[in-house]
């Protein structure tokens, strides 16, 4: 395309022979230039984005680690940055996030799937156009709002049918954020099976396969790199996931797998210093650079994998 | 299926029909009941927040400062704060995300540096959200010396949304159909007059609510200003891209923290005119989509 506008102008240049014509057009030469790279840019801003991230949180880390050796951080099992006995061991942090995710995903993963199968192979075209977007409302909710309705609602709730739950505990907090994922579930892992073949399906039922024949031993199998795609990415959410834990889940970190109990989660305990008036430079406030460093890693290793299932997974198909 | 049920009695098929067809109701039936319950637990939600704050919500909750005691507390600060924070955040996103839009799906070529800026993208869109708080309060903060600033907020919140906007507005430009590009190169037009005065404009309703879209995303988030250091207890309006300030979440999440019940009520009425603002925006969305889109034939 570019080489047709050179030539066009060139031709320009030619037919009129001017010399105003001619300097206006390098001009206008300059000026595309210019902007290509204004836009180029742009562009390169998110990867500046990405490398001042790595920087910021390895550059604190670094610094973190001169104080406090590796293997007392990833083995130590008390991490309390805020007594006056400073012990830094990420175990409960990661126990928590652990905790609270796997709670979410078991709520997350089973409903988000039935309702994906559903829009995807039973629900008419009008209900999908009327159920999708609904489910959207849900998934635009701020988590700010989830938190509220956790600890407000959800808690006192499940009180009456487990009365030692106590008023902060991973269990509503995890329920809550499951719910909040499940739009995201249903849609990716929907795509998934929508955009499978139709020769699937008609091979299937010509071969005597029941709907429900058809959709667990075809479809379902088919669109597993897909599936496994949307949970994995709605693990990494459940990981990153910030106000819902800090309201609902506490901030006392215990190396428990009690979901009655309160405790801390990675994102927590970073909200709970930022909170705080931690002096700048003292190894507490190094403290959310490097738990916010290993949930970054977390995540990254989680959306990278998913990406990877995505893209062969795009391959399959794509006759 | 297999060769054996080709011979099957005829009654044996028919139970084994009936079973399926028992499967099939079966699971309809707990599939509706998931869509109830993920969408009841929504009505829910709505009811809850509009049954303990919709009494709060007056003139004097919109224009009072926030206070020690509940029943005069207001959230005009954090109100005004969010507004003057998505001003600057779109100030600072849009054309930086729309651009790179543009040199993605225009001008760049196929190349390694491309396939990083969009792997990157994929990338960061996925980093949660408090990551940029934790950049936001190391680069913007302190190297910077912005100080927990509006600035120094909506620089962070630019960079958290920039992978939505990119990704949205380049959905919007892969729409423009080609011909109309070529058209434009046919008359002489040079390329950046082609996407400056034909393809942009066309892809422009698109591009509006895909940032509207990004726009809630960031009036609702809370953790990234935490971690950045805004204030929770602001007592006066913005006055300046200097000038410290807080939002509503936070706000909300300050009076969610404190143990009275009274201030309880107050973070319901907070949220639900933060719900109340979404909505608008999401309806203004949808709206200008309707209104300014073109037919164009391809």
């Amino acid at each position: 395309m570019t080489t047709d506008t050179i030539s066009l102008e060139k031709a320009k240049q030619l037919a009129s022979g001017g010399l105003s014509i001619s300097r206006s057009g390098s001009l206008r030469k300059t000026v595309e230039r210019c902007v290509e790279l204004l836009l180029l840019f742009c562009a390169l801003s998110s990867v500046g984005t990405s490398l001042a991230i790595v920087l910021v949180l390895g550059v604190e880390a670094a610094l973190f680690f001169k104080e406090v050796p590796l293997w007392r951080f990833l083995t130590d099992t008390q991490w309390t940055p805020l007594f006056v006995d400073k012990q830094y061991g990420i175990l409960p942090l990661l126990c928590g996030t652990f905790l609270t995710s796997v709670i979410a995903l078991v709520v997350a993963l089973p409903v988000g799937l039935v309702i994906a199968i559903y829009l995807s192979e039973f629900a008419s075209t009008r209900a999908r156009k009327c159920l999708k977007p609904s489910l959207e409302i849900l998934a635009g909710i701020p988590t700010i709002v989830f938190g509220y309705f956790a600890l407000m609602f959800v808690t006192p709730i499940l009180q009456i049918f487990i009365p030692e739950l106590s008023t902060f505990n991973s269990l509503s907090a995890g329920l809550v954020m499951g719910i909040m994922i499940v739009p995201m579930v249903a849609s990716l892992s929907e795509d998934a099976l929508y955009t499978l073949p139709s020769a699937l399906r008609n091979a299937s039922y010509a071969l005597g396969a029941t709907r429900m024949q058809m959709i667990f031993r075809v479809l379902i199998p088919a669109a597993l790199g897909g599936i496994t795609a949307a949970f994995i990415l709605a693990m990494s959410r459940a990981v990153g996931e910030t106000m819902i834990v800090a309201i609902a889940a506490g901030q006392q970190p215990t190396l428990t797998l009690d979901p009655r109990e309160p405790i801390a989660t990675m994102t927590a305990f970073i909200v709970q210093i930022s909170l705080g008036d931690t002096p700048h430079g003292t190894l507490e406030y190094r403290s959310i650079f490097v738990v916010g460093g290993t949930l970054f890693l977390l995540t990254l290793i989680m959306n990278f994998i998913s990406l990877r299932i995505r893209e062969r997974f795009k391959f399959a198909y794509a006759g | 299926m297999s060769a054996s049920s080709l011979h099957m009695p005829a009654d044996v098929f028919q139970e084994r029909r009936a079973k399926q067809r028992r499967f099939e109701r079966i699971f309809v039936g707990v599939a509706l009941a998931c869509l109830c319950f993920a969408l009841g637990v929504l009505l829910l939600l709505i009811g809850k927040v509009l049954f303990d704050g919709i009494a709060r919500i007056d003139g004097d909750f919109l224009t009072s400062f926030p206070s020690r005691f509940a029943e005069k507390a207001g959230i005009y600060a954090a109100l005004v704060g969010s507004v003057y924070l998505m001003l600057l955040t779109g100030a600072i996103a849009v054309p930086l995300g729309v651009g790179a839009a543009v040199y993605l799906e225009e001008y760049a070529p196929r190349n390694r540096l491309t396939r990083i800026i969009e792997l990157n993208l994929v990338n960061l869109a996925g980093v949660p959200s408090i990551i940029f708080g934790i950049l936001g309060l190391q680069l913007f903060v302190r190297v910077l010396g912005l100080d927990r600033s509006l600035l120094a907020g909506a620089l962070t919140m630019s960079l958290l949304i920039l992978p939505i906007i990119v990704i949205t507005s380049r959905e919007a430009i892969r729409m423009v159909p080609k011909s109309l590009r070529d058209a434009s190169l046919a008359l002489g037009a040079t390329k950046l007059q082609t996407i400056a005065h034909h393809v942009v404009p066309v892809a422009f309703p698109n591009i509006l609510t895909g940032c509207i879209l990004a726009f809630s995303r960031a009036l609702g988030e809370t953790a990234p200003l935490i971690t950045m250091g805004a204030l929770t207890y602001v007592a006066f309006v913005p006055d300046g891209f200097l000038s410290p300030f807080t939002v509503l979440p936070i706000q909300t999440f300050n009076w969610i923290s404190r143990p009275q019940a009274s201030f309880h009520t107050n973070a319901a009425a907070a949220i639900i005119i933060l719900l109340a603002v979404l909505l608008l925006l999401n309806s203004i969305a949808i709206y200008l989509r309707s209104r300014l889109q073109r037919p164009l034939s391809d």
